[in-house]
C-alpha cells in the first residue's frame, strides 16, 4: 500500500530537480503563511464577502493586476533562469529538459497570463469610470471571467510541481506536442489552462463591447468617446473574432490527444501545418489585442502630460480600427518558410507592411500631440516617451521580417527573438506601466513614489537595449531560438553575456517597482483633489479612490474632453452650474457564484489533464449546477438609497 | 445593469422552450452526421467534403436563428452590420486556409 502509495507521488509530482523541490518549499510555505494570516487576523469573511464574492469592476480591476503582477514575476524568474544558462557556453545550469519547459512557460505565460490579464485590469479600472457608467454591462460575467482566468492560470502553473511543464514551445506545435512526442499531462495542462481562462476572456471581450455601446454616459456620441475607450472597443471587437479560433484549434489538438483523433498528426490524413494556420489566425490578432489598448493608454498620458488635445482623434480612431480589421490578414508571415505559392507569400507580405502605416500615424500623432505642448516629465509620461522610439525600431525590424526572401535567413532567429520583445516589452509592457502609473491614484488614492520609480524607469530601459541589441546580432551570427547550449567555437558568448547582464538589470527594475508600491502605499502621496494629473476626461471629475457606485449623478457630455472643458468654464466663469437632484442608485449584488462555478471548472480541468473521465464529469456537473442555480436567481440587484449616496460622497470630501 | 431603468425591454422575447429544444436537436444531428460519414464512408471524397461543408453552413444558421435571436432586437441594424463582419472573418478563415495549405496537399 505505502509503496503504490509513494509510487504514485513519484508519478503524479515533478521529481528530480533541486530548483523544483526549492519550488515547491516555497510554494507550501507560502501557502501555510496565508491561511496562517487570514485565521489569525479573522479575515476569512472580510476576503469572501470583499474579493471572492465582488461584482464590482474596480476591485475585480485590481485583482487582475495584482495575479498579472504575480506573472510577471514568475515569468521574469523564467526568462533569468533561460539568461542565466545561457549566459556562458556549455553551461549546465539547466538540462536541456528542463530549458524546454522553462522557454514554453515564458512564453505562455508573458502573453496569457500575464499581458492579457493586466490588460483586462486597465479595461476594468478604467473603461466604466471614462465613460460615466456605474459597472460594466454585465457585472456577473465580469466576476465568471476574472475567475475562469485564474483557475485557468493556477491549473497552467500547477504543471510545474504536479505532473510536468508543457515543453512544447509556447503555441504547442504538432507533431512535438502529440501524445507521441510528448507523453504525459504536461500539454494537456497547456491546453486547459488556456481552455479555461479563453473562456473568460472571450467573455470579458463581449462584456466592455457592450458596455462601450450601450452605456455610455448621455451626450458621449461615440466619436466623443476618450481615446482609451476607443482602443478598448477595437481590442474586443478583434477578441471576439479571435478567440473562437484558439479554442476550436487547442479543442482539435486535445482530441488528437485524448480521443486518438487524426487532425494534426503526421498519419491517417491529418496535417500539422494546418494547426500553425489555425494557431497564428489567433495568434497574429492576439498581438494586436494586447497592443492597441497600450496605444490607447499612450493617447491618453500624452494628451494630459502635454495639457492639449490629443492630435488627430479621428485619424487615431480610423487607425485604431483599421488595425482591427487588417490584423486579420497577416497570420501566414508567421510560417514563411512552410513553402507555399508565390502569390501567397507575396499578399502576405504586403498585408504585413500595409499594417505598418496606421501604426505609424499614430506614432506622428502623439508626436504633434507633444509638438509645443508643455509636457511635464511625470512616470506614465516618461514610459510613453521611452515608448516611442522602441516601439519605432521594433516595428520597423518587423518590417524587415515581413520582407518574404529575407525572413528565410531570420525565421526562429534570434533577431525574430529581439523583434518581437522589443514590440512587446516596449510596447506592451511599457503601455501597462504607463497606464497603471496614470490611473493608480483613482484606484487606490495615492501616487506611487517618483523617486523609487524613476530607479524602475531607467533600470528597465538600460536593461531593455542590453539585453535585446545584442540579440538582433546574434541572430545574425546564426544563433536560432530554442538553443539551450553552444559552444566556445561559435562566438556567441561575449553577446550572450551582455544580454544576460540585461535581463538582470530589467529584473532589477522591476524589483524597485514592488519595492515603489509597498513604499508608496504608506508614504505615497495621497490624492485628494481625484484629479491628481489635471486630467481631461470624466474618470478624473470623481473622487479618489472610486466610490463604489462611481458617479453620484451620472454626467451629461459636450465635448470629448469634457472634463477640461468643465475645468475651463469654470475658469473662465462661462460654467453653469445645473441643479444636482441625487436619485437612488441601481447596483448589482455580490454574487460566490462564479468563484464556485470556476473552481469547478477547475476541478474539471484537471480531470481532463490526466484524462481522468471521472473527475472532469464532476467538474461539468458542477459547471452546469451553478449556471443552473444562477438562472432562477431573480434578486441579483439593488438600489443604493439617496442618504447613503449623500453620506459617502460627503466622507470625500464633496456635497450634495 | 444592461438596459437598467428599461424594464419594458424584458418583455422582449428570447425564445420558447420549443425552439430551443428544435435548435438543440437540429444542431446535434447536424453534427452526427459529418461524424458519421467520415467514420463509416458512404460517399466519395469529394461527396463527403461538400456534404460536410454544406451541414457546417446548416450549423451556422440553425445557430443564428434558434440561439443567437438574429431576428429579434431593438436595433436590427447592429445585428446586420456584426453579421457582415463576422462573416467576412469567416470566410477569411476558411477561404484563407484553403488557399494557403491547398498547396502543401
Amino acid at each position: 500500500m505505502w509503496e503504490s502509495f509513494l509510487e504514485f507521488c513519484s508519478w503524479f509530482f515533478v521529481t528530480g530537480d533541486p530548483l523544483i523541490y526549492g519550488a515547491m518549499v516555497s510554494i507550501a510555505l507560502t501557502m501555510v503563511a496565508i491561511v496562517f494570516v487570514l485565521t489569525k487576523y479573522k479575515k476569512w469573511g472580510w476576503l469572501w464577502r470583499e474579493w471572492l464574492t465582488t461584482v464590482d469592476h474596480k476591485k475585480i480591476g485590481i485583482m487582475y493586476l495584482i495575479a498579472s503582477l504575480l506573472m510577471l514575476f514568475r515569468g521574469g524568474v523564467d526568462a533569468i533562469l533561460m539568461r542565466v544558462q545561457l549566459a556562458f557556453p556549455n553551461l549546465e545550469f539547466l538540462h536541456s529538459d528542463h530549458y524546454n519547459a522553462i522557454f514554453t512557460t515564458h512564453g505562455t505565460i508573458m502573453i496569457l497570463f500575464m499581458a492579457m490579464p493586466m490588460m483586462f485590469g486597465l479595461f476594468n479600472m478604467v473603461v466604466p469610470l471614462q465613460l460615466g457608467a456605474r459597472d460594466v454591462a454585465f457585472p456577473f460575467l465580469n466576476a465568471v471571467s476574472f475567475w475562469l482566468f485564474m483557475f485557468g492560470a493556477m491549473l497552467f502553473n500547477l504543471s510545474f510541481v504536479i505532473g510536468g511543464s508543457p515543453d512544447a514551445g509556447w503555441l504547442s506545435y504538432p507533431p512535438l506536442s502529440q501524445n507521441e512526442f510528448s507523453p504525459g499531462p504536461g500539454q494537456n495542462f497547456w491546453i486547459w489552462g488556456i481552455q479555461i481562462s479563453g473562456i473568460g476572456s472571450l467573455a470579458t471581450g463581449i462584456n466592455f463591447i457592450v458596455t462601450i455601446l450601450k452605456m455610455r454616459a448621455p451626450g458621449m456620441k461615440l466619436m466623443k468617446m476618450p481615446m482609451f475607450s476607443w482602443s478598448v472597443f477595437s481590442s474586443c471587437i478583434m477578441i471576439i473574432l479571435a478567440f473562437p479560433i484558439l479554442t476550436v484549434t487547442i479543442a482539435l489538438l486535445y482530441l488528437d490527444r485524448f480521443a486518438g483523433a487524426h487532425f494534426f498528426t503526421m498519419d491517417g490524413g491529418g496535417n500539422p501545418m494546418m494547426y500553425l494556420n489555425l494557431i497564428w489566425m489567433w495568434g497574429h490578432p492576439e498581438v494586436y489585442i494586447v497592443v492597441v489598448p497600450a496605444f490607447g493608454i499612450f493617447s491618453e498620458v500624452v494628451a494630459t502630460f502635454a495639457k492639449k488635445k490629443l492630435f488627430g482623434y479621428k485619424s487615431m480612431v480610423a487607425a485604431v480600427m483599421g488595425i482591427a480589421i487588417l490584423s486579420f490578414f497577416t497570420w501566414a508571415h508567421h510560417f514563411f518558410t512552410m513553402g507555399t505559392s508565390a502569390s501567397v507569400i507575396a499578399f502576405f507580405a504586403i498585408t504585413t507592411m500595409l499594417i505598418a502605416i496606421p501604426t505609424g500615424v499614430k506614432v506622428f500623432n502623439w508626436l504633434f500631440t507633444m509638438y509645443r505642448g508643455k509636457i511635464s516629465f511625470k512616470q506614465p509620461m516618461m514610459w510613453t516617451i521611452a515608448f516611442i522610439p522602441c516601439f519605432v525600431v521594433g516595428g520597423a525590424t518587423g518590417v524587415m521580417l515581413s520582407v518574404a526572401p529575407a525572413d528565410y535567413q531570420y525565421h526562429n532567429s534570434y533577431f525574430l527573438i529581439a523583434h518581437f520583445h522589443q514590440v512587446l516589452i516596449g510596447g506592451v509592457v511599457f503601455g501597462y506601466l504607463a497606464g497603471i502609473y496614470y490611473w493608480w491614484p483613482k484606484l487606490f488614492g495615492f501616487k506611487l513614489d517618483e523617486k523609487l520609480g524613476a530607479w524602475g524607469f531607467w533600470l528597465w530601459n538600460i536593461g531593455f537595449y542590453v539585453c535585446f541589441m545584442p540579440q538582433y546580432a546574434l541572430g545574425f551570427m546564426g544563433m536560432t531560438r530554442r538553443y539551450y547550449t553552444y559552444g566556445w567555437d561559435y562566438g556567441w558568448e561575449s553577446l550572450n553575456l551582455v544580454s544576460t547582464v540585461g535581463a538582470f538589470l530589467m529584473g532589477a527594475g522591476f524589483v524597485f517597482q514592488v519595492w515603489q508600491i509597498l513604499y508608496s502605499i504608506k508614504h505615497g502621496e495621497r490624492d485628494t483633489t481625484g484629479d491628481p494629473w489635471n486630467g481631461r476626461t470624466l474618470e478624473w471629475s470623481i473622487p479618489s479612490p472610486a466610490p463604489f457606485y462611481n458617479f453620484a449623478v451620472v454626467p451629461q457630455v459636450k465635448e470629448t474632453d469634457d472634463f477640461w472643458r468643465v475645468k475651463e468654464e469654470k475658469a473662465n466663469g462661462t460654467y453653469k452650474e445645473e441643479p444636482v437632484h441625487l436619485e437612488p442608485i441601481h447596483m448589482p449584488k455580490n454574487s460566490g457564484l462564479p468563484f464556485i462555478m470556476s473552481v469547478f471548472w477547475f476541478i474539471a480541468g484537471f480531470g481532463f489533464v490526466w484524462e481522468w473521465v471521472w473527475m472532469a464529469a464532476i467538474g461539468m456537473i458542477g459547471v452546469f449546477l451553478t449556471m443552473w442555480a444562477r438562472s432562477f436567481q431573480y434578486d441579483t440587484d439593488y438600489y443604493v438609497p439617496v442618504d447613503e449616496v449623500r453620506r459617502t460622497e460627503a466622507s470625500l470630501g464633496r456635497v450634495y | 445593469m444592461a438596459n437598467h431603468g428599461n424594464h419594458s425591454s424584458h418583455a422582449e422575447s428570447h425564445g420558447s422552450l420549443k425552439s430551443y429544444v428544435i435548435g438543440f436537436i437540429l444542431s446535434i444531428v447536424l453534427t452526427v452526421i459529418p461524424l458519421v460519414l467520415v467514420m463509416n464512408p458512404l460517399f466519395s471524397k469529394t461527396a463527403t467534403y461538400i456534404t460536410i461543408m454544406i451541414m457546417a453552413i446548416l450549423q451556422f444558421v440553425v445557430q443564428l436563428f434558434f440561439f443567437m435571436h438574429i431576428r429579434e432586437g431593438e436595433k436590427p441594424r447592429w445585428n446586420v452590420q456584426t453579421l457582415i463582419l463576422g462573416l467576412f472573418i469567416v470566410l477569411t478563415i476558411i477561404g484563407g486556409s484553403i488557399w494557403i495549405m491547398a498547396f502543401n496537399v
